[in-house]
């Protein structure tokens, strides 16, 4: 659940996030990653799972999800790409899981 | 109630976009969800909004957490469309119907609604994927009024808050001395979640009985709080907020048109569900001409 205080641990994380709306910014990350994440102020843990492109700590470092998809498209990861990830399966398994709920209860 | 003839609620998945752009809307993966339009803009063609009032959620794009409005609503002369940081390609702007905006802020802030007011908005996919799947490659024929609900920072806006914003801005609508027909819309949902170890959750039942329960009886949907929703219709389900106010909106009495359920759609139990005004007992502007009549 995304409250306060995930709000307040995430800040500099999301604000990062909020940023790459711009391309010019999507760019200067991809040019400098640690320099524009350093510009930002993400802590350690931050910086580790964006050097990771680890959406899971990100999310434990405070990341919010809608913030965090900006980020996870430069890296050309989609939503079922993210989805795979945090649940531990393949993104087929991931993607499969998805249409056997059409059938599903 | 005035001159609203309808409510339209769809999903908003940024995929939408992108397969519209492909010009996918005949593949297996996408056609059982774009089919879903077609009585859509059969019904559009013939009853010819001229006002849309749009309740959605930003994802990040106009908002961010160092000003969080619960609610905002749009006051400007138009409204560019944001790609959301993802390089999509970027819909034309929106013209605003700018007096109908302060006529609402007006009767909202009257109603003891404090909300935000927005003379300067971009707006996301959550905003725009209604306008591409109903006019799609052409001119909108259509103002908009852009109301947005925070969907991302808890603690978030009850349903049955949700509901009693939606049901002002409908008095705000009734008492409007325009003659322009407005179309309602809701976006967002149904059941997703994009985050944590549920990712890919999808609640079919709860699915179904929102659509069930919505048009003729709204308040069956606020008996559950927005933390309940989250657990029954994922994180990001809860968009279905937008939904409840667009339906406040609309007045009592619909009557449905048509409904499409499909999953999924990229993470998202995909629906799109069209209510009318019933015509009988209200009245009805003289029909220009060239305009088709009403059966």
């Amino acid at each position: 659940m995304f409250r306060g205080p995930e709000a307040a641990r995430g800040y500099a994380l999301n604000a990062m996030c909020y940023s790459f709306n711009s391309a010019a910014n999507r760019e200067a990350f991809r040019k400098d990653e640690e320099g524009y994440c350093a510009r930002f102020g993400l802590d350690e843990a931050q910086r580790r799972a964006v050097a990771n492109r680890d959406v899971t700590a990100m999310i434990e470092a405070g990341g919010n999800i809608y913030y965090l998809a900006k980020l996870a498209g430069i890296f050309g990861l989609n939503v079922q790409d993210v989805g795979a990830q945090q649940t531990g399966t393949s993104v087929e398994d991931f993607r499969a899981r998805l249409l056997a709920q059409a059938k599903g209860h | 109630m005035g001159n609203v003839i309808g409510g339209l609620f769809t999903s908003h998945v940024p995929a939408i976009g992108n397969a519209i752009t492909r010009g996918l809307q005949q593949d297996p993966y996408w056609k059982p969800f774009f089919d879903g339009f077609a009585p859509v803009r059969r019904w559009l063609g013939e009853r010819r909004p001229d006002v849309t009032v749009v309740f959605y959620n930003d994802h990040g794009l106009n908002f961010f957490l160092d000003k969080l409005p619960t609610f905002a609503v749009g006051a400007a002369a138009s409204y560019r469309h944001g790609d959301g940081g993802w390089g999509l390609p970027e819909f034309k702007a929106f013209e605003g119907a700018q007096q109908l905006s302060w006529h609402i802020i007006n009767t909202l802030v009257e109603n003891e609604f404090d909300i935000t007011t927005c003379q300067e908005m971009l707006v996301d996919h959550g905003f725009v994927m209604p306008f591409e799947l109903c006019w799609p490659g052409s001119d909108r024929p259509v103002k908009v009024v852009p109301i947005e609900i925070n969907t991302v920072l808890h603690p978030l806006p009850s349903p049955k808050r949700c509901l009693a914003l939606g049901r002002a801005v409908g008095r705000a609508l009734e008492s409007w001395a325009g003659d322009e027909k407005i179309l309602v819309i809701g976006t967002g949902g149904l059941s997703h979640q994009l985050d944590g170890a549920r990712a890919g959750f999808i609640n079919k039942d709860y699915d179904n009985f929102c659509l069930d329960k919505i048009g003729p009886d709204p308040e069956a949907l606020t008996r559950h709080s927005s933390l309940d929703i989250v657990e029954l219709a994922g994180s990001q389900g809860i968009e279905i907020l937008n939904w409840i106010a667009a339906r406040g909106a609309l007045g009592d009495g619909t009557v449905e048109v048509s409904r499409n359920y499909h999953i999924p759609i990229s993470n998202t139990a995909a629906a799109t569900l069209l209510l009318e005004r019933p015509v009988g007992d209200r009245a009805v502007r003289p029909v220009r001409a060239g305009e088709p009549v009403l059966a």
